[in-house]
């Protein structure tokens, strides 16, 4: 018997459609699989009754209308589920259990999908190796020892492992993407806007957005369109018509002009990372797009940038955890101010410490001009290299990453080696454009390795279907021995 | 610039967080080193650039005043750490 869970996504909707498999079956198939991985670390909670019941349910009375009929899906801890735990992996929010749901997620059920349980990573996104986890770090299903990249660490390892046929993540700086270049799976940041942030937990909200993650192009084309949609209640929403990514995918990128930007070809990248470009560089040139060398003269800046924006938003956001509404609440301390310092020293980790005393700081009295207007400055510097690029080319492609996932604690203690895994990634937030992050090879220890492209606002179309070219001609057989089941 | 402790106890009371006195020395020397990587910015020359708080182009929507919502108050209370029928309880404000 074939086994199921080693699927596309849209190989077993179709299976579904066409009645050749059960809801259940499939549910249990993935069931089986997450009760053998716990290894990896990678849920938080699992749905695993709960998915069964679904499945049963949509089997007594299928319904094929909407785009993922009977399929169970994971998701990242940072999407608010009703009556189902969401922690943001703090012990902050151990024990809290929202009466809501985000837009993202409930645009996933309406589609005929259920949730299958609720995945690991960083501690309020805050990281890029799942290391900051509350609930421990999440493992590379790639290799023993491995960090997934992060934050969305948990969804690529329970993606890359075959514990969930898709998955959804954020990205605020690189937290789709660095974790799909790690896992050797394919992870899109659309443009901000296209999908609501309501009801997800917020990190940096000038910078956030959710996004598919899943085993291929056209995966991930169909997630997409099942995420995306206007939504009243969050006032960042885009208004517009949805598109058809799925019908509209396809392999001819004739005639489309792709930049290769100089700044990103930084000292000390492996040799595999630049040969890595090169060779994406001559699959695009071989389907009949034209090759323009390009600058984006700001690109150094994005990160130091990025480290004043997010901070900063994120210690406006996180100011809401008082230990009096929901979440964790000390014990300790005298009086009302007391008990909020101790509330918010003993639930958040060193890293979301970190983060808020930074923003704190350069939001404070005195440093605001110095650090956060002049930061805002040269994000608007960053975002006009972008305009201007875009007035000569369709899209852009870089490597996705500087470097090939890493041992767990090789990075943990220096915080600025951690921050350099986003320095690719982290411009397209600043600017608020799509980019994806798509598997095209491997480094000499036959780690996996992505190339990124990087679109207009609202291209993700073009994003997808350079990518399933850069898919198809790289043809990549992803082997993972299950190391983890014994 | 250096972050020294006396700047790190005063960020961490504005940010409402209290630290043990071993674990400044080490923030102190994170947030310096961060600090330094940051402040690379002062290289850039952003004369008559306009700061960019959001790339939206538009300004946000605005709506009807309409009530859309409402009844909620056992969800609102159902996640708080400490209640009493309609209220949520915290320490002693008042003296």
């Amino acid at each position: 018997m074939t086994d199921l869970t080693k699927n596309s996504l849209n190989e077993n909707v179709n299976l579904i459609r066409q009645k050749k498999i059960k809801s259940e079956e499939l549910t249990l198939a993935f069931v089986e699989n997450i009760k053998k991985g716990k290894k990896l670390n990678s849920f938080i909670t699992e749905c695993n009754d709960a998915a069964i019941a679904s499945a049963k349910n949509f089997d007594k009375k299928p319904n094929f209308d909407g785009l993922l009929p009977g399929i169970p899906i994971a998701v990242k801890d940072l999407f608010c589920t009703n009556a189902v735990k969401t922690t943001a992996a703090s012990k902050m929010l151990e024990n809290f259990v929202p009466t809501y749901e985000s837009t993202v997620t409930g645009n996933l059920w309406s589609e005929g999908a259920f949730l299958l349980g609720k995945l690991n990573c960083d501690e309020y996104a805050m990281g890029s190796s799942n290391e900051t986890s509350f609930f421990g770090n999440v493992i590379n299903p790639i290799k023993e020892n491995t960090v997934p990249g992060g934050s969305s660490g948990g969804s690529a390892s329970a993606l890359a492992a075959d514990l969930t046929p898709a998955t959804i993540g954020t990205d605020t700086g690189g937290s789709i993407r660095q974790p799909a270049s790690f896992t050797g799976t394919v992870g899109l940041k659309p443009t901000y806007g296209l999908c609501s942030r309501w009801g997800i937990v917020a990190f940096a909200s000038s910078l956030d957005q959710a996004g598919p993650m899943t085993k291929t192009v056209s995966d991930c084309a169909l997630m997409l369109e099942a995420m995306v949609g206007f939504d009243p209640k969050d006032s960042t929403s885009i208004n517009k018509k949805k598109e058809n990514y799925s019908k509209n995918l396809s392999q001819n990128i004739k005639g489309l002009k792709i930049g290769i930007p100089k700044e990103y070809r930084v000292d000390g990248m492996p040799k595999e990372i630049d040969d890595l470009w090169e060779k994406g560089k001559k699959f695009l040139k071989e389907e009949g797009a034209e090759i323009i060398d390009i600058s984006l003269p700001h690109t150094e800046y994005a990160l130091p940038t990025y480290y004043i924006v997010a901070p900063a938003e994120a210690s406006s956001n996180l100011a809401r955890y008082d230990g009096v509404k929901y979440g964790y609440r000390s014990s300790k301390g005298a009086n009302l101010i007391e008990m909020y310092e101790h509330t918010r020293s003993e639930a958040f980790g060193d890293e979301v410490k970190r983060r808020i005393l930074i923003g704190t700081y350069v939001l404070s009295s005195g440093y605001y001009d110095a650090y956060y207007l002049k930061a805002q400055k040269v994000r608007q510097l960053i975002k006009n290299d972008f305009d201007s690029a875009f007035n000569n080319v369709d899209a852009i492609l870089t490597p996705s990453t500087p470097s090939a996932t890493f041992k767990i604690g090789e990075k943990k203690d220096d915080p600025i080696s951690m921050y350099l895994n986003d320095i690719f990634t982290v411009p397209t937030n600043l600017a608020g454009i799509p980019a994806m992050s798509v598997p095209a090879g491997y480094d000499k220890n036959n780690l996996p390795l992505g190339l990124q492209l990087i679109g207009k606002p609202l291209g993700e179309q073009t994003l997808l279907n350079i990518a399933y070219v850069i898919e198809s001609k790289s043809n990549l057989k992803q082997n993972i021995s299950k190391w983890w089941e014994k | 610039m250096s972050i020294d402790k006396d700047k790190i106890k005063h960020t961490a009371k504005l940010a409402r967080i209290s630290l043990d006195e071993k674990k400044i020395d080490n923030l102190s020397k994170d947030l310096s080193n961060i600090f330094k990587f940051i402040e690379k910015l002062n290289k850039v020359n952003t004369d008559n650039i306009k700061p960019l708080s959001s790339i939206l182009d538009s300004s946000l929507r605005t709506r009807e005043d309409n009530v859309t919502d409402g009844n909620k108050r056992d969800e609102i209370l159902k996640n708080a750490p400490n209640k009493n029928e309609d209220f949520f309880i915290v320490p002693k404000v008042i003296e």
